[in-house]
């Protein structure tokens, strides 16, 4: 897993309530053997005109003009600003992947799905919670600045608006030492090798058929 | 020493580590793999650049995509002619080459459903900690071990670790005693535990089914028990230690042997709870009381003895259980009130997880032995759960038995158990199967799915209907 530490970049809308999992990643990506090539298919049915099908080359497909992160004063963003229930739906992990993919580390909303929240820290993707007056500030300011960026500071707990702004947020410790180091659940469990390699060495003790190749 | 449960023993003994609020890393003795759940978990490890931490605890063997069709079957991988099939199936072979984990290939003749394989290759042993990207895992708990289903980033999370995050479950025991009735198996059991205990009944428990019915079991039948587990809620299921156990383990091709068979039955001999060991649930059944399952719903618990009558949603008192005897009903095209025998069936499946051992076909082919498919049975599927399982039965004359009778004999795959290769019902059809979840479309967008014993489905393809599989059986002996 990626660590987050700091970011500034470019922030994009996702101006409405409620965007569910297959809103994000649509289910018939779902077949794909991999987790990575997702970000092409972010978002599908709103960002294309026609419907996308596993595998298919997106840069040929009929665009929705209409859709924020289709217009260049977006490209490149690596905030999403959100509002209430982001990521509601199925458990799909496919959601987070296909956000970080397509190149976004840090979302802000007011409120996210529980699952879907973890699986943001789980993949490193930050998902901050700031109230809905402060979000709604946010969508303003950003509409109103085209290239408007924000500074996140994970360590600090802080956003920087370009207006000097500091914000803070809260982040629960151990998610935070996680994602600062890049650790996912198998990077914490291979923090504990020691103790595996302990426990491997004692059984092969009492149980030696346990570790015995064929013969 | 307090008394322990067979449970506790097989915890303690693969502890590696644990916090004061219980969470604990649990070590893991065998790694079974399919080519469904395991792709993305591969793909983690390359895009971390991991490797698996002991390649010689996983084996890896394709399944639910595999093509029964013996024609389909002969091209190899290159044969499956459903894309997204085939490519998961490839899938599986090259990332088992990369990383040199042993596969049994699609027509090596010992692939099969996972859960027929482990056991049946000695794979999975008494006393180890067995998991598998698949729910039904807990099938290998017959062996005395503990065996539970993950999902795929808990199977990288054991590639890269061979261990698990995990909290302890709560204890409980099944408890079956008596002599069954004739015509009575170890799935009519399994289905009447969970008509009894819902399926939601050992949610958050390791089940530990024991008893003197039980007991009595071949380790095949104990094997059709733990299997539905999860459909009685329970990750785990398992079967204490006995001799029938040990018998069944010994001169397997991945069995211990030598010094390391007397050391590994010497531990394997504890592998039973002790007695006055407490459980936090106990059910008790009297085996005696238990005759032949049929399900008439779309719910595993929607199930009721052959002589019995579909429910009506009045028979329900509480509002949230009679909507889903209304749904099922509908879903399923039954009336409340009409005898169970009265369903009319359009295909029979034998086969899958559940129900696709040597056993299962010796007492299906016992009923249909020179008679014939009912004239308005479309389709009878007769699919062993592993290459070596339908040799055995070839050697048995087995298939003679059912092609003769009319029934399609196949290659080992999951097949119409989730209809993932091309065996599917048709919208409306009712089929009797052998397997182990009737949810909607589960068999086939509109399927109407009846799980029943392989001895209940051969007796209703005979028929077709549902019909108590004695009738045939007392005839059988006349
Ligand atoms: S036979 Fe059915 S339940 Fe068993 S592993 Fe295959 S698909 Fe799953």
């Amino acid at each position: 897993m990626k660590p987050f530490t700091q970011l500034t970049g470019i922030v994009a809308p996702m101006d409405r309530a409620n965007v569910d999992t297959d809103m994000i990643i649509p289910k018939q990506f779902l077949k794909s053997i991999k987790r990575s090539g997702f970000g092409p298919n972010l978002f599908d049915e709103l960002r294309y005109l026609d419907e996308g099908q596993p595998g298919e080359d997106c840069s040929n497909r009929p665009i929705n003009p209409d859709f924020p992160l289709n217009f260049p004063r977006y490209k490149g963003a690596s905030v999403l600003l959100a509002r209430e229930n982001f990521g509601c739906g199925s458990s799909r992990e496919h959601a987070p992947w296909a956000l970080e993919d397509y190149g976004f580390r840090c979302v802000i909303a007011p409120s996210y799905a529980d699952i879907f929240f973890n699986n943001c820290f789980k993949n490193g993707v930050l998902p901050i919670v700031q109230d809905a007056e402060t979000v709604d500030r946010l969508f303003k300011e950003m509409y109103a600045t085209e290239g408007y960026q924000l500074s996140v500071d994970l360590q600090a707990q802080a956003i920087t608006t370009p207006g000097g702004e500091v914000l803070s947020f809260e982040v629960e410790n151990f998610r935070k030492h996680c994602l600062l180091n890049g650790l996912d659940d198998i990077g914490i469990t291979l923090q504990q090798a020691e103790a595996i390699h302990a426990y491997e060495d004692k059984r092969r003790q009492q149980a030696p058929w346990l570790f015995a190749s064929r013969s | 020493m307090t008394a322990k449960t067979l449970y506790d023993k097989l915890w303690n003994d693969h502890l590696v580590a644990i916090t004061d609020e219980g969470d604990a890393l649990i070590y893991i003795d065998r790694h079974l793999v399919h080519e469904v759940t395991s792709p993305q978990a591969f793909e983690g490890l390359r895009l971390a650049g991991r490797k698996p931490w002991r390649i010689d605890a996983n084996l890896a063997t394709p399944d639910h995509n595999v093509p029964s069709d013996v024609n389909e079957r002969a091209g190899g991988v290159a044969g499956i002619t459903d894309p997204v099939s085939q490519l998961q199936v490839k899938t599986l072979d090259d990332n088992c080459d990369e990383f040199g984990i042993e596969e049994f290939q699609i027509n090596d003749v010992r692939q099969g459903i996972v859960h027929v394989v482990g056991p049946e290759q000695g794979a999975t042993l008494p006393g180890m900690t067995v998991v598998c990207g698949d729910s039904h895992t807990a099938t290998h708990g017959a062996l005395g071990a503990i065996a539970h289903g993950i999902g795929t980033s808990e199977v990288e999370h054991v590639l890269a670790t061979q261990c698990l995050q995990q909290r302890k479950m709560k204890n409980m025991l099944v408890k079956v005693d008596g002599e069954l009735r004739p015509g009575v198996t170890a799935k009519d059991i399994v289905l009447a535990v969970i008509g009894k205990i819902g399926t939601a009944g050992g949610t958050g428990c390791a089940i530990e089914f024991g008893g003197s019915t039980i007991r009595a079991l071949s380790i095949e039948g104990r094997m059709t028990i733990c299997n539905m587990a999860i459909e009685a809620g329970a990750r785990i299921g398992m079967v204490a230690v006995d001799e029938t156990t040990i018998n069944y383990v010994k001169g397997r091709p991945y069995a211990p042997t030598g010094g390391n068979w007397d050391k590994a039955i010497a531990y394997w001999n504890t592998l039973h709870s002790d007695p006055g060991a407490v459980f936090d649930k106990v059910v008790e059944l009297d085996a005696n009381d238990i005759l032949p399952q049929v399900t008439w719903g779309t719910s595993p618990e929607m199930v009721a003895s052959i002589n019995a009558s579909v429910p009506s949603p009045e028979d329900f008192k509480e509002p949230v259980k009679r909507a889903a005897c209304e749904r099922a009903l509908e879903y399923m095209g039954l009336e409340g009130g009409m005898a169970i025998r009265d369903i009319k069936l359009d295909k029979v499946f034998i086969g899958s997880c559940t129900n696709s051992r040597i056993e299962d076909l010796r007492s299906a082919a016992a009923v249909v032995k020179g008679r014939k498919i009912a004239a308005n049975i479309k389709e009878a599927l007769v699919v062993p759960g592993s290459g070596l399982v339908k040799k055995q039965a070839e050697e048995e004359g087995l298939d003679k038995i059912f092609i003769e009778a009319g029934m399609l004999w196949r290659q080992p795959s999951c097949s119409m158990c989730l209809a993932m290769n091309s065996d599917k019902l048709g919208a409306g059809e009712h089929c009797a199967s052998t397997s182990n979840r009737n949810f909607e479309g589960r068999q086939g967008f509109g399927g109407r799915t009846h799980l029943v014993s392989p001895a209940m489905a051969a007796a209703a393809a005979v028929a077709g209907h549902f019909i108590d599989v004695n009738e045939l059986l007392e005839g059988a002996q006349a």
